[in-house]
């Protein structure tokens, strides 16, 4: 055993008290590929009791762990399976199924589950329309279900078909549940080059490679690197920084990596995937923009914002992948501007427009994340932002995603209040020049050159 | 299986012999101590020997802990091995 030396231990200590370190998930993935039946009845009670069987103690082990080794795991959440291959089995009404995942949630004690899903990047089946289409009201009459779809991949393009429907699907979910802050749209994300073991939500969801029950843990800890960064001081040069960033996140990863192993080993489950993303809270201290303004920058949002942010990202990674044996899902930071204060404060005062996110985006791991729209913003305008979000995707190789909310009732400069994890989000305003000739045209956008890789 | 116990609070007479004494209610057999006082900022980090027949670690930990609180201490009681992966490669 190590000797471990006394500033390691208060270093760590004062990580998770001060600086917000925590394990931000622990997703057990689980598939429902077994559960499909003819009669969708049937299927949804089969669900239930794959889940209720395999996630029983997931919530309780999750407790003892963050109880002896002294981590705060904040979430702990399913992923299941795209609900739109027992949907193309079962056919029948959707909701049947997000109602049945929203009870299996409940009972066992977590706070999010994902998977109402659909990877429609190459086409639609019958089952994919089903699902697609039910997706606002399935939002709306659950609490916990999560849902996403995947419109576009480096591999197989755009599916502007998809893109079309989806933009007038996330304006229906923020109508449907006006009466809660829009949240309906706050659980749908729209994916292009979707991973199947991402344990993040609200884009979560059980790939079919991926084995039958296997679990993935996502960590955090903006706030530590943070403070690592501010120590440095204002002299380090750009590659001191990154070099700094990459030890901070090995530690943070460390503990990702002995939470899930110790965690499946508990619950008898093989261990999936470290996700190294950089989550921010709208805790105090927890923020992802501050990060980027301690490197240097006056807001985030401002010139340089990119760069800090690409290198924040490149560097985070370098030094993840080396503390776990297996990295995967989104592994990037996250900037979804109603879950960060420091993007919050930067979106309100107007130095951060959507058009920056937009950049940020092409460097960093997800997209258009938590972005809250005034009402007037059509349909057709919602599938042009998502359509354009898919291309930085597609031509990059990366993930890219859109969790839009068009805030029902409210205008640029207003706020729409989600509460939680999930914060509040100043509304912001969209350059409102009609795409609608182009999104009405529907089709593919070919996959690019670099798909033909054979 | 060994773990840590750090103890923060206001310098006064015994303390160390406070923390000594809920392990040695509890069996829990002490390795290792170092403790500082800076200002008046008391500082110690024990690493124990958790006998394996203790029961319910966690409930243990809560025992410890709030003992601490009573006593104006801010305790933390954290397996070893968190510390062996966040700062050994």
């Amino acid at each position: 055993m190590a000797v471990i030396r006394e500033n390691n231990i208060l270093e760590t200590i004062r990580m998770i008290d001060e600086e917000c370190l925590d394990i931000r998930t622990v997703t057990m993935g689980i598939s429902l590929l077994d559960c499909a039946d003819t009669d969708i009845d049937v299927s949804c009670r089969k669900i239930k009791e794959k889940i209720r069987n395999k996630a029983k103690d997931l919530v309780k082990t999750c407790r003892d762990i963050s109880k002896e080794y002294g981590i705060p795991i904040v979430n702990c959440r399913i992923s299941v399976t795209p609900i739109a291959l027992l949907a193309s089995v079962s056919g029948g009404d959707c909701k049947k199924y997000a109602i049945a995942l929203d009870e299996a949630a409940k009972e066992t004690g977590v706070n999010f589950i994902g998977g109402y899903s659909a990877l429609v990047q190459k086409g639609t089946t019958p089952g994919d329309e089903l699902l697609m289409n039910s997706i606002p009201e399935a939002l709306a009459c659950t609490d916990l279900v999560c849902s996403s779809v995947n419109i576009g991949s480096t591999k197989a393009g755009i599916n502007m078909d998809a893109v079309r429907t989806m933009g007038r699907i996330v304006r229906e979910a923020a109508e449907l549940t006006k009466d809660n802050n829009c949240f309906g749209a706050a659980k749908l994300v729209v994916f292009c080059n979707a991973v199947e073991d991402n344990p993040f939500m609200a884009g979560a969801f059980h790939g079919i490679s991926e084995p039958d029950c296997v679990l993935n843990v996502g960590v955090s800890g903006p706030g530590v690197v943070r403070e690592a960064v501010r120590q440095a001081g204002p002299k380090a040069s750009m590659n001191e920084i990154a070099e700094i960033i990459k030890k901070t996140a090995f530690k943070i990863t460390r503990m990702g990596q002995l939470v899930g192993t110790e965690a499946s080993r508990r619950l008898g489950i093989p261990f999936g995937i470290v996700d190294l993303s950089l989550a921010p809270t709208p805790a105090v201290g927890d923020s992802v923009a501050r990060i980027l303004e301690e490197i240097g920058l006056e807001q985030v949002g401002g010139p340089g914002t990119t760069a800090c942010l690409a290198m924040l990202n490149d560097a985070v990674k370098k030094g993840g992948v080396m503390a776990s044996s297996s990295v995967g899902g989104l592994s990037g930071a996250f900037i979804p501007v109603s879950e960060d204060q420091g993007m919050i404060d930067a979106a309100a005062n107007g130095t951060l427009c959507l058009e920056k996110l937009e950049a940020m985006t092409a460097v960093c791991s997800v997209g258009l994340d938590m972005i809250v729209l005034p009402e007037d913003t059509s349909a057709e305008t919602i599938s042009a932002i998502i359509a354009d979000e898919a291309a930085i995707g597609m031509i990059n190789n990366k993930t890219t995603a859109c969790r839009l909310i068009p805030a029902i009732g409210k205008q640029a400069g207003d706020t729409l209040e989600f509460g939680g994890l999930l914060g509040y989000g100043p509304v912001m305003p969209v350059r409102n020049v009609s795409p609608k000739v182009m999104i009405d045209r529907g089709g593919r956008i070919p996959a690019p050159m670099h798909s033909l890789k054979n | 299986m060994r773990a840590v116990i750090s103890t923060v609070g206001k310098d006064r007479p015994g303390i160390l012999a406070f923390v000594a004494t809920r392990c040695a209610e509890k069996n829990i057999n002490i390795v290792d101590v170092t403790q500082k006082v800076l200002q008046d900022l008391f500082t110690m980090i024990m690493i124990v020997e958790i006998p394996d027949d203790i029961g319910d670690f966690s409930e243990i930990i809560t025992e410890i802990e709030n003992a601490g609180k009573q006593e104006g201490l801010q305790i933390h009681v954290m397996h070893e091995e968190i510390f062996d992966a966040m700062h050994t490669v």
